[in-house]
């Protein structure tokens, strides 16, 4: 795609040329982890819904063959195509036949982060098939030619300046315009004879229900019905670890998901599609794309409980400083950061190192991912796999041999000390990167342990 | 009680002053502390780095200092927390438990050990907590605004009981300061800016001493503090509850 790769500290300096930008970035996605307190402290009984929701999840995921089947056999009594697909190549020759057996090249799109993630739009556009996302914020990203930079606000990182000027040239809206309602109304006349006109809808899928055969698709615009309802053909795609077992488990799930996610209570729109119409088809796809590897990693199998909310998004506060394009992943974020490197550790290598370890993310996660506890578990297997570079790798069996020769430790460190006191700017350059923007600790002249040994007895 | 005193690297280097206060602070509250003179360091900067398999021998030596004390006390909440969940010898896995099981930090130590009630300091400043994010969400000192739970602060109750210290609240109560180990350096741009950030949260409160049961956060804030030419200034929790 991008012909040189650059990993997430030299994007986050990009990035963070502008601060203005980034400080709107910032206090935008604070006052939406804000919003999300108010919610979530508006539910006493929050902390248990948590604990409820990952131990359903647990429990699919320990389950899931015999959830997959079911689901599958459901959905087909439900009248309901169901697909299998390994990978993004079969996912999107699936949707490229239907489109095909349609005798359609058009396309409606509403919210799909698996979409993303198989990178489907390409695909079809090779193809020459043209998909038009039918959720504001995906649409705005579509225009812009940029993948979206957040799971639930996609074009976060845009302003709605710049948004104004996207749809002047592309809705024919007033030049410098900012005005998001009138900008959200371009749009929806604009999407109007899209959802009229095309044959072929492809939503996500939020839960899909195993004992029921039927799916939930959770959207705020209403985008994803009007598709699937004006469509004659429905295709919802989705990843194996959307399964839940039971209808009565949206009530813990439905609760926490917006929550979690806006602060709103519920989404808008959270529709159950189970039976297709008459004269109309309904097909699932389900993916596989490495979760099942994943699975199969025992510190990261419960990366596979996420449902999407981007509340670890919100309150990351790196991310909120970084933008989610310095994850190069269709997911950004810390939740990114975690199941990224299953699909291509070398190409990810860099982001569970992205990270603080703050472990803000862990607790609003409303499925309690141990997402800073992955963190620091993939560091350790991307070094053990050979992904450091060199230089870090001198540099920590150095630090190795200093830390465990108490000797050596008091020489290096009153060495260390000495340059600091006599001649700092051997230190304070500028290619230290922590003298660009902070001063060095003034280094005393004595260390505790040289106080300790003039002041109090010793002890071995 | 048999107590020994863990000094972090960075502190041991750095910042003597907060080893002394801690160990005078302890003195004070009838302690007899002991510093075993051979400690180094407790592995976390290789261990957060990836580097978790070269910390045997930090472990050993660790294990070597520490195993003959009923508790080993560390004014610095990352530090500990890294000894807590990281800390084992393959060869010797008994004694790396009892290691892990005996470590506290400074504040948890004077809360939950000794049940400190009333301190003798004194400290007539407008002070700011910075929630160190390992003591606090990893050794739970003070509750995080993300669950949704009563709130409680060991460090802040402490602090309640120092004469004349008027404690300044944060508009974000504990985001992280940005420092994150190597983060700081091998994630600069945004290291600096979230400790730009955290910093202007406490100038605009008012602060005089930003305070934090770990050095590390500080030095950073310290160093951004230094470049802006700032007033304010840094000062380990051990230094405020050891003053006057
Ligand atoms: S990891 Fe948790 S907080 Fe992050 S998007 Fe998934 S469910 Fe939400």
């Amino acid at each position: 795609m991008n012909a040189k790769k650059q990993d997430h500290a030299a994007l986050s300096e990009i990035f963070n040329k502008d601060e203005e930008r980034v400080n709107w970035h910032d206090e935008t996605l604070w006052w939406v982890r804000q919003k999300r307190d108010k919610a979530a402290f508006g539910v006493p009984e929050w902390e248990a819904l948590r604990e409820t929701a990952s131990a359903i999840k647990h429990h699919t995921l320990s389950n899931l063959h015999d959830y997959l089947t079911t689901f599958e056999q459901k959905a087909v009594e439900n009248g309901i195509v169901v697909h299998w697909a390994a990978g993004a190549k079969e996912h999107n020759d699936i949707v490229l036949s239907l489109l095909n057996k349609a005798g359609t090249n058009k396309m409606m799109k509403s919210k799909s982060m698996l979409t993303e993630e198989l990178h489907l739009n390409e695909f079809l556009k090779e193809q020459g098939i043209e998909t038009i996302d039918t959720d504001l914020g995906e649409r705005i990203v579509q225009l812009l030619e940029e993948p979206p930079s957040h799971i639930v606000l996609p074009a976060i990182h845009r302003k709605k300046e710049e948004i104004g000027a996207l749809f002047h040239i592309h809705l024919g809206t007033p030049e410098g315009n900012a005005d998001p309602k009138l900008l959200t109304y371009a749009a929806r006349l604009n999407m109007r004879d899209v959802f009229l006109t095309r044959k072929v809808a492809l939503t996500g899928v939020n839960f899909a229900i195993a004992e029921t055969g039927e799916f939930v698709v959770c959207t705020n615009e209403g985008n994803a019905d009007m598709g699937a309802h004006l469509a004659d053909i429905h295709i919802a795609s989705m990843g194996i670890e959307k399964l839940i077992p039971q209808r009565d488990h949206l009530a813990v799930f439905l609760r926490l998901l917006t929550r979690s996610a806006t602060g709103q209570p519920i989404t808008t729109y959270s529709s159950h599609f189970k039976t297709p119409r008459k004269g109309k088809e309904i097909h699932i796809i389900i993916v596989d794309n490495g979760r099942s590897v994943q699975l199969g990693r025992e510190d990261f199998r419960a990366s596979l409980k996420c449902i999407r909310c981007g509340a670890c998004m919100n309150t990351c506060p790196v991310y909120r400083r970084s933008g989610g394009h310095s994850y190069h992943n269709s997911i950004a974020g810390p939740i990114g950061a975690i199941l990224a490197p299953n699909l291509d550790m070398k190409e990810y290598a860099d982001l569970p190192f992205a990270s603080t370890l703050c472990g803000s993310c862990s607790n609003v996660c409303p499925v309690k991912i141990d997402i800073h506890q992955q963190l620091y578990k993939w560091r350790q297997i991307i070094v053990q796999e050979g992904y450091a570079t060199p230089a870090k790798k001198a540099a920590m069996s150095g630090m190795n041999f200093v830390l465990s020769n108490p000797g050596v430790f008091r020489a290096a460190g009153k060495a260390g000390r000495w340059v600091l006191r006599h001649a700092p700017y051997i230190a304070a350059n500028k290619f230290d990167p922590w003298y660009k923007h902070r001063e060095l600790p003034q280094a005393p002249k004595a260390s505790f342990n040289e106080w300790y040994r003039k002041n109090r007895e010793q002890h071995e | 009680m048999n107590v020994a005193l863990f000094i972090p690297c960075y502190v041991d280097q750095f910042y003597p002053q907060v080893g002394i206060a801690t160990l005078e602070l302890l003195e004070k509250l009838g302690v007899t502390v002991s510093y075993p003179i051979k400690q180094t360091c407790c592995g976390q900067p290789m261990a957060n780095s990836g580097f978790e398999h070269l910390t045997g021998d930090c472990n050993s030596l660790f294990i070597n200092n520490f195993s003959a004390f009923d508790y080993i006390v560390c004014p610095s909440g990352s530090c500990t927390l890294h000894v807590k969940e990281h800390l084992h010898d393959d060869k010797n896995k008994s004694a790396a438990k009892d290691i892990r099981s005996k470590i506290y930090e400074l504040t948890e130590f004077l809360t939950d050990v000794l049940h400190v009630t009333s301190l003798s300091a004194s400290f007539s400043h407008k002070v700011s907590m910075h929630q160190a994010c390992h003591g606090q969400r990893g050794l739970h000192l003070s509750q995080m605004t993300e669950l949704v739970a009563p709130p409680y602060s060991k460090p802040g109750r402490l602090l309640s009981m120092v004469k004349g210290l008027e404690l300044v609240t944060l508009d974000r109560a504990d985001e992280c300061c940005g420092f994150g180990g190597t983060f700081c350096v091998a994630e600069e741009a945004v290291s600096a800016k979230m400790g730009i950030d955290r910093v202007a949260d406490h100038v605009k409160n008012g602060t005089e001493y930003i305070t934090s049961v770990d050095m590390s956060c500080l030095m950073h804030l310290e160093g951004i503090l230094r470049r802006q030419k700032s007033n304010v200034q840094i000062k380990h929790i051990a230094e405020i509850l050891n003053a006057g």
